[in-house]
């Protein structure tokens, strides 16, 4: 157990000490969100129809990008070997780097995306439901885009091979998020699909470890 | 019953034993897949009434339906063929699901060929973000992300432990992705196109439906064994036991 609290603090300490790697994903946010305007149309009416499904869409690519470097260094420098020697289990590493990932990307991504919102014109009565959504859909992106990374982790240019494998998963959170997100905008409720996106979390949880633990155990035995 | 199922099982595991046993096979199902397409198609495509709706194009039903249920069979049996080389280390199940891959992934690109050409007479579009099409796509990604994960492996036995994996969790995933698909749909759009929800069908079209999905899953099962068999003659190229059937 203190293991994983060890890995905790240090991955975190990590991130802290190497502020591009929370900052990328959050200005590749930022960026990705400010192409819509300029590419399709700038209208205020327009983008309070889109601007849900743009800020998901965007938040869903800074996490794919930010997930390559999830178990690469790991891999490259022995700690996944030593982590095996201590006996601890796969699993509980395989959920707290999903942790540290949500806390580096998804944590941001929400806690910034009001002013985004503000940005597309995301109508008012929407805000809570996109933090909402936002703060319960992105760990599952975290966790099921940890697969991905643990299975490529060995790939040379893994990275874009990850979202092949990873964007087809993704497609029941963005459909949620978004759809809770829209129906919010025109006054309508949504707690059917943050209970959907908190349903797909537990899931997510309980499951996703294990197949990130069966491919980190994979790149050992190479 | 259950003695016969575990014998039947570690036999299988032997890739020796899958050729000789499958060389009997094959002219069974060879001709079984001849003498129901004859019939399905002709039967469907010539006998069968015409649909009051959609006249003649609704035909196209003999080859659509077939291919899309065989897709998502194929996702599932690729999956429980990883599932058995991850769990039981056999080799043979690796080989069945590395060559089902392509295939289930041909039959899902035929499934939406077909469904493209069967919506521009009756939609009057060659696509539409409809629930069902959209998952068929999102499978075919799915079949995509299995072949690729293989290739990029740098062992063959690191790219079937990965692709076995990443079936296992695709597997999990595909009815949670169907449903959220559907309910998208029916959230955001009300239904202007049902497909699927015909009035039931007069048995002269049936038949020949059933005919035809029973003949595609034989043909499907002689596609594997088929891709099966060369993929043991290239893995067992060493043994004796091919080097005496080459030399014959």
């Amino acid at each position: 157990m203190s293991l994983v609290v060890a890995t905790l603090k240090r991955d975190l300490l990590l991130a802290a000490r190497n502020p591009g790697e929370w900052a990328n994903p959050l200005m590749f946010f930022l960026m990705v969100a400010a192409m819509f305007p300029l590419a399709v149309d700038p209208d205020p009416k327009f983008l309070s129809k889109i601007s849900g499904g743009v800020i998901w869409v965007a938040a869903l690519l800074a996490t794919l990008l930010s997930l390559d470097a999830l178990y690469k260094a790991d891999v490259e420098d022995g700690t996944l070997e030593q982590w095996l020697a201590s006996g601890e289990s796969l699993y509980a590493l395989a959920l707290v780097k999903a942790l540290v990932h949500w806390c580096i990307s998804g944590l941001p991504l929400t806690l910034m995306s009001p002013v985004l919102g503000m940005m597309l014109s995301l109508p008012n009565e929407a805000y809570w439901a996109l933090v909402l959504s936002l703060a319960v859909g992105t760990p599952v992106l975290s966790l099921l885009g940890a697969v991905g990374a643990a299975l490529t982790a060995g790939v040379r240019s893994g990275g874009l091979l990850l979202s092949l494998l990873i964007l087809p998963l993704y497609v029941p959170v963005l459909i949620f998020a978004a759809s809770a997100v829209y129906h919010a905008g025109i006054g309508m409720q949504y707690n059917g699909q943050i209970g959907f996106l908190g349903a797909l979390l537990a899931l997510a949880m309980c499951l996703t470890p294990f197949a990130s633990a069966a491919a980190l155990k994979l790149n050992l035995s190479r | 019953m259950w003695q016969w199922i575990k014998t039947l099982y570690h036999r299988l595991g032997s890739p020796k034993w899958f050729y000789d046993i499958t060389n009997r096979w094959i002219p069974w199902l060879v001709a079984f897949s001849a003498i129901g397409a004859a019939v399905g198609l002709v039967w469907g495509l010539a006998y069968a009434p015409a649909d009051y709706q959609q006249g003649n194009s609704f035909r196209i039903i003999y080859i659509h339906v077939p291919a899309a249920l065989i897709s998502q069979s194929a996702y599932l049996m690729m999956a429980v063929a990883g599932a058995v080389f991850l769990i039981w280390r056999m080799k043979m199940a690796a080989w069945v699901a590395r060559v089902i891959a392509p295939i289930g992934a041909s039959f899902c690109l035929i499934a939406l060929l077909t469904g493209a050409i069967w919506g521009q007479p009756t939609w009057g579009t060659w696509w539409v973000w409809d629930a069902r099409l959209t998952s068929m796509l999102l499978l075919l990604f799915l079949f995509f992300g299995v072949m690729a994960l293989q290739q990029a492996m740098e062992t063959e036995e690191a790219g079937h432990k990965a692709s076995a994996i990443l079936a296992l969790v695709g597997v999990v995933n595909i009815p949670i992705i169907k449903y959220s698909v559907e309910w998208w749909n029916t959230l955001h759009q009300p239904a202007t196109l049902k497909l699927t929800e015909k009035p039931s069908m007069h048995p002269d079209m049936l038949i020949p439906l059933l005919i035809m999905i029973a003949t595609t899953y034989v043909f499907f099962a002689l596609l594997v064994i088929l891709r099966t068999r060369n993929e043991i003659l290239w893995h067992e190229r060493k043994r004796s036991w091919v080097k005496q059937l080459l030399e014959n």
